[in-house]
């Protein structure tokens, strides 16, 4: 009876694991660096933790989760509420339905598909706040926020194994 | 459970799963677009919704801000000690300018006052500084927002100015208790009045996610230099006047540019100015009283 008890507990604690790993990605994402003009472009570690856990884990990275995800983020970085919900929301759904093809696939696959997610998320960010500054933005920051990104998901996406593996393999 | 219809709810189960997970998908897209609605309308408790959130999560931002910070000091100080020479001339020479300054100013305070008795001038309202850590930064393209811990009951109300350095770094939109958060003036929704200290004219300083911040509402035929300061005026009774804001660099038909003199990718550490103003009507929520 005790044995089952804690085996739940363990068990809810381990599946507890993305979430928290992506809560933390978003409080590591608004670091200061005191380097110049790097808060515009600070790598988005966010969705790389919701894509990864989506293709891995679906079950623990459900839309609900990472509506919740989006929601602390918008509160967090102090933009209007609702655009990072949407765009971690889309992206979850969008990698779910490629799910079976990423899955099966190899890293620079994988790395390739993150890639096109990066790009969407930009674009949709983009469009969200420019109709709600009801302004044309600049791409750009964006784009270069995409960029490195991009360019980060090796190191996080190594991070991530280490982290699956550790707490949810069992 | 139920072994008897195990086989038809099984044949029935996967097309309401889908459909299930298609609606929470549709249900998820529009509740965020709901919200995006509500904090359009609402952003006076979705501000103090927000100063929560960020109070629950100001420990952990500060803790996990600081290796970060010490890290980039300790590469500051190695790159510090390279020119420690050089930078020594260079403050040698500085000190012996500003000497002469002092003695300026210290002539023109007693004239100043003298003045001030002469003409029977009410004092300006005296000026605290609560000084605060950055803590976190957006991490987002759209957003110019620094988080930094001090909030309530240091004594920190919405709409102080923060200054850092050399000058003025932007506005404070949310009080916590303990945290607050600073709208940089280069921010897209960032206006602040300002006032040109050579022409005096007045003017709104606008920021459009740029590095620099654009000057609004001048004639068109005024006769604004390259090079010229830009001072808060205290219109509005919001800012106190005379806070240094930046230079202007550019003056061209697309618009003036404005360089904000404080660093605005490298602050650490802020002081927030206490006016001394009853923020009544700037802080429609109800206050600590």
């Amino acid at each position: 009876m005790t044995a089952t008890f804690w085996q739940k507990v363990d068990k809810t604690g381990r599946n507890l694991a993305p979430f928290a790993v992506t809560v933390m990605m978003v409080l590591v994402g608004m670091i200061p660096l005191p380097v110049p003009g790097y808060a515009p472009v600070a790598p988005n570690l966010t969705l790389v933790s919701v894509y990864y856990w989506t293709i891995h884990r679906p079950d623990l990275m459900r839309p609900g989760v990472a509506f919740l995800i989006g929601l602390l983020q918008d509160f967090l970085i102090g933009g209007p509420l609702g655009v990072n919900a949407l765009l971690l929301v889309v992206a979850q759904w969008a990698v779910l339905n490629q799910r079976r093809v990423f899955l099966a696939s190899t890293f620079a696959l994988l790395w390739f598909g993150f890639t096109l997610v990066m790009a969407g998320a930009v674009l949709l960010q983009w469009l969200a706040f420019s109709v709600l500054d009801a302004v044309t933005l600049s791409i750009l920051p964006a784009l270069f926020q995409g960029l490195l990104t991009v360019a980060v998901f090796p190191a996080v996406g190594w991070l991530l194994i280490r982290v699956h593996r550790a707490f949810l393999n069992g | 459970m139920k072994p008897r219809s195990s086989g038809s709810v099984i044949r029935l189960a996967a097309p309401l799963r889908a459909l299930a997970q298609r609606f929470s998908f549709l249900l998820l897209v529009l509740a965020s677009i709901a919200l995006m609605m509500v904090g359009k309308i609402e952003s006076v408790s979705v501000d103090s919704a927000r100063a929560r959130v960020t109070d629950a999560f100001a420990p952990i931002l500060d803790a996990i801000s600081r290796p970060a910070a010490t890290a980039a000091r300790v590469v500051e100080s190695a790159v510090e000690l390279e020119n420690a020479f050089d930078e020594n001339q260079r403050l040698k020479a500085e000190n012996a300018r500003l000497l002469q300054w002092k003695q300026a100013a210290l002539r023109l305070e007693s004239e100043n006052n003298s003045l001030r008795s002469l003409l029977r001038v009410r004092p300006e309202p005296s000026v605290n500084y609560i000084a605060a850590r950055v803590i976190a930064t957006p991490g987002s393209s759209f957003v110019r927002t620094l988080v930094v811990t001090a909030g309530k009951r240091d004594g920190v109300r919405k709409g102080q100015a923060a200054l850092a350095g050399a000058g003025l770094v932007g506005r404070v939109i949310e009080v916590g208790e303990w945290s607050s958060r600073v709208l940089l003036l280069t921010d897209i929704n960032a206006r602040i009045p300002v006032i040109l200290s050579n022409t005096r004219q007045r003017s709104i300083l606008a920021g459009d996610n740029s590095d620099q911040a654009k000057l609004l509402y001048l004639p068109p035929d005024s006769p604004i230099q390259v090079g010229e300061r830009v001072v808060t005026s205290g219109d509005g009774g919001l800012l106190p006047p005379g806070l240094p804001v930046g230079v202007v660099t550019a003056v061209s038909e697309r618009g003036i540019r404005v360089l904000p003199s404080a660093d605005l990718s490298r602050v650490e550490h802020l002081r927030l100015v206490d006016f001394g103003l009853p923020s009544t009507d700037l802080d429609p929520s109800p206050d600590s009283k």
